[in-house]
């Protein structure tokens, strides 16, 4: 079968726009997505001058919760959200359509990718207006650019949680996943104040991965070749439990 | 049957098997659908019809047999770029607008209806800016059938499609229906009422147990199923003269004595009696359920006898109340 380039890529916008609506008319899920990050700024990050008034620390500890705040979006808006969409006999009536799965997937991911960016914003604002965090123009695009990406496995992860369970299995695994990750990435503590044992272990999570690139592009220090072999390779690895999980699913069992 | 590739088969299911854990929904069950019929699924709930349908339309594969959508493995989105569905009448989106809704589905089609005119056609002009979580049940569902036929298809599954619905908004889904139909299009339909089956099919398919019973034109299906339940008290000498009775199916005998009859044709049955002067008494006459009708369907081939027979009787309550009384009284 032929694939039809363009009419894939409006089919993905037609997607997305569906998934962008459904969301924002339940605004209480975007704005508790931007108000979060921000919150943890100022709790964990803004009473602390020695980190706040550092130009080198306070955008390292923007870009970290800017790391989180793109993980949760992604596990939970997608680990959830499509556990839940499955829960509705609309999402069966979707799969009757015409469409493959890459215009859903590629509405999710667009959509996704969206709020990610919404989340930021207050995030950003509030380290610049309340920190010395001073990327230049260059690196605050590329740290963006950076942050999704480095949020792609989490993406996947939430798509594999979403089509593979259930709304009730959904929430508690996405907790489970998220915590750990991100702290064991070194995203509410710097990675220097870890002991050397879990240094190592954390080298080879996706969450540290992604922090250490961030952090290279937003401050010039810190990532090898080694992060982004580590991203790549959870990435494919998530991205393939997520395909799978996707053609496994047949919506819910009845009768 | 004919080989693989004729084209008129629109859909082609053979031999087909699912299984739900312990459940056999569907059982070697073998079916086309040729271009331009308008097909009615009949069978009572849980028949096994909707999974029919959900293996027609890809969301489900079998788990042995083949199904074939316009040639194609259904599973396929290029198969369903035919295809029309329906969501079930509480699944749309609540929080989208009418005429977003159709307008994402319009997008999936080649040649999609304007919005325009699917909601001009289903009277949801008015609501095209109305979230569909505040339309009413009938509103709904006109929106769903609207959203089988937006994309111009060929053939349109609808599973149920007016269950509930009040009079006036059945009668004006119908004629929707088979304008489609009078334009070409091919429709199959699943229902537990014989009525919606009846104003619509042509050529019937009786499913129950996962297993098609029967599958006929209308008016052939109409004699094997629309039978009338009698109940009347004869004295024991007269008995035998029931099993005279014209168009006779069934015949059971009540714990209280009453005889139980289910007859094709209760005119002729009652004019037998009076004609070969059988003294009956209190005779009362109902439309049979559709599952008494699909018992002597499986039960008994069509005319045989089982007299006395009681071990159904305690589902005799349960017959449909639309009570006719032409005739009843002698």
């Amino acid at each position: 079968m032929t694939v039809d380039a363009g009419r894939e890529l409006r089919l993905t916008l037609a997607h997305t726009r569906f998934q962008v609506l459904e969301t924002v008319r339940i605004p209480i899920a975007v704005i508790g997505n931007m108000v979060f990050p921000a919150l943890a700024l100022s709790f964990f990050v803004l009473p602390q001058r020695e980190i706040a008034g550092d130009t080198q620390l306070a955008t390292q500890a923007v870009a970290q919760f800017a790391l989180f705040a793109v993980m949760s979006t992604c596990i939970f808006t997608y680990g959830v959200g499509v556990a839940e969409d499955r829960a509705q006999p609309f999402d069966a009536y979707i799969r009757t359509l015409p469409a493959g799965p890459v215009p859903r997937l590629g509405g999710r991911l667009l959509s996704g990718g969206l709020f990610s960016l919404i989340a930021l914003v207050p995030l950003l604002v509030l380290g610049a207006v309340a920190t010395e965090a001073a990327p230049s123009a260059g690196q605050l695009i590329g740290g963006i650019g950076m942050v999704l990406l480095a949020g792609t496995p989490f993406l996947f992860a939430g798509l594999a949680i979403g089509y593979a369970l259930s709304v009730k299995a959904a929430l508690p695994i996405a907790q489970v996943i998220l915590f750990p990750l991100a702290f064991g990435g070194g995203l509410f503590l710097p990675p220097e104040m870890f002991p050397g044992w879990l240094d190592t272990f954390s080298g080879f999570l996706p969450t540290r991965a992604g922090r250490d690139l961030l952090v290279h592009v937003t401050t010039g220090s810190g990532a090898t070749v080694f992060d982004v072999v580590v991203l790549v390779g959870w990435t494919v690895l998530v991205a393939a439990l997520a395909v799978t999980a996707y053609r496994r699913d047949q919506g819910r069992r009845f009768r | 049957m004919t080989s693989a590739t004729a084209p008129p088969h629109v859909v082609e299911v053979e031999h087909v098997t699912r299984r739900f854990d312990a459940t056999v929904a569907l059982d070697d069950v073998s079916l086309t659908v040729r271009r331009g019929e308008l097909l009615g699924l009949l069978g009572p709930n849980g028949a096994g019809k909707t999974t029919l349908l959900s293996l027609i339309n890809g969301l489900r594969k079998p788990d042995s047999g083949t199904i074939r959508l316009f040639g194609g493995d259904p599973r396929d989105p290029a198969s369903r770029a035919r295809l029309g569905t329906t969501p079930q009448e509480t699944g749309l989106p609540p929080t989208l607008r009418v005429a977003e809704v159709v307008d994402f589905v319009a997008r999936h089609y080649p040649d999609p209806m304007p919005t325009a005119e699917v909601l001009e056609m289903f009277g949801l002009t008015d609501l095209a800016r109305r979230q569909t979580g505040g339309l009413s049940g009938g509103q709904k569902r006109r929106l769903a059938i609207g959203l089988a036929l937006t994309g111009r298809p060929e053939l349109v599954l609808l599973d149920e499609p007016t269950t509930g619905l009040d009079v006036d908004a059945r009668h004006a889904l119908w004629d929707a229906l088979r304008s489609y139909h009078a334009q070409g299009g091919t429709i199959v339909l699943t229902s537990h009422y014989l009525e919606e089956v009846q104003a619509l099919a042509q050529r019937v398919v009786v499913v129950d147990r996962g297993q098609v019973l029967a599958d006929d034109r209308l008016d052939v299906i109409l004699d094997r199923v629309a039978l009338r339940r009698m109940s009347l008290r004869v004295p024991d000498a007269a008995v035998s003269s029931l099993a005279t009775v014209p168009g006779l199916t069934q015949h059971e005998t009540s714990a209280d004595g009453r005889h139980e009859l289910l007859v094709s044709d209760a005119d002729a049955a009652v004019r037998a009696l009076v004609a070969a002067d059988v003294p009956f008494e209190g005779l009362t006459i109902a439309g049979a359920t559709l599952e008494e009708a699909f018992l002597t369907m499986t039960r008994t081939p069509p005319g045989a006898t089982q007299p006395g027979a009681t071990q159904q009787a305690a589902a005799v309550d349960q017959a449909r109340s639309t009570v006719t009384t032409e005739g009843a009284r002698p």
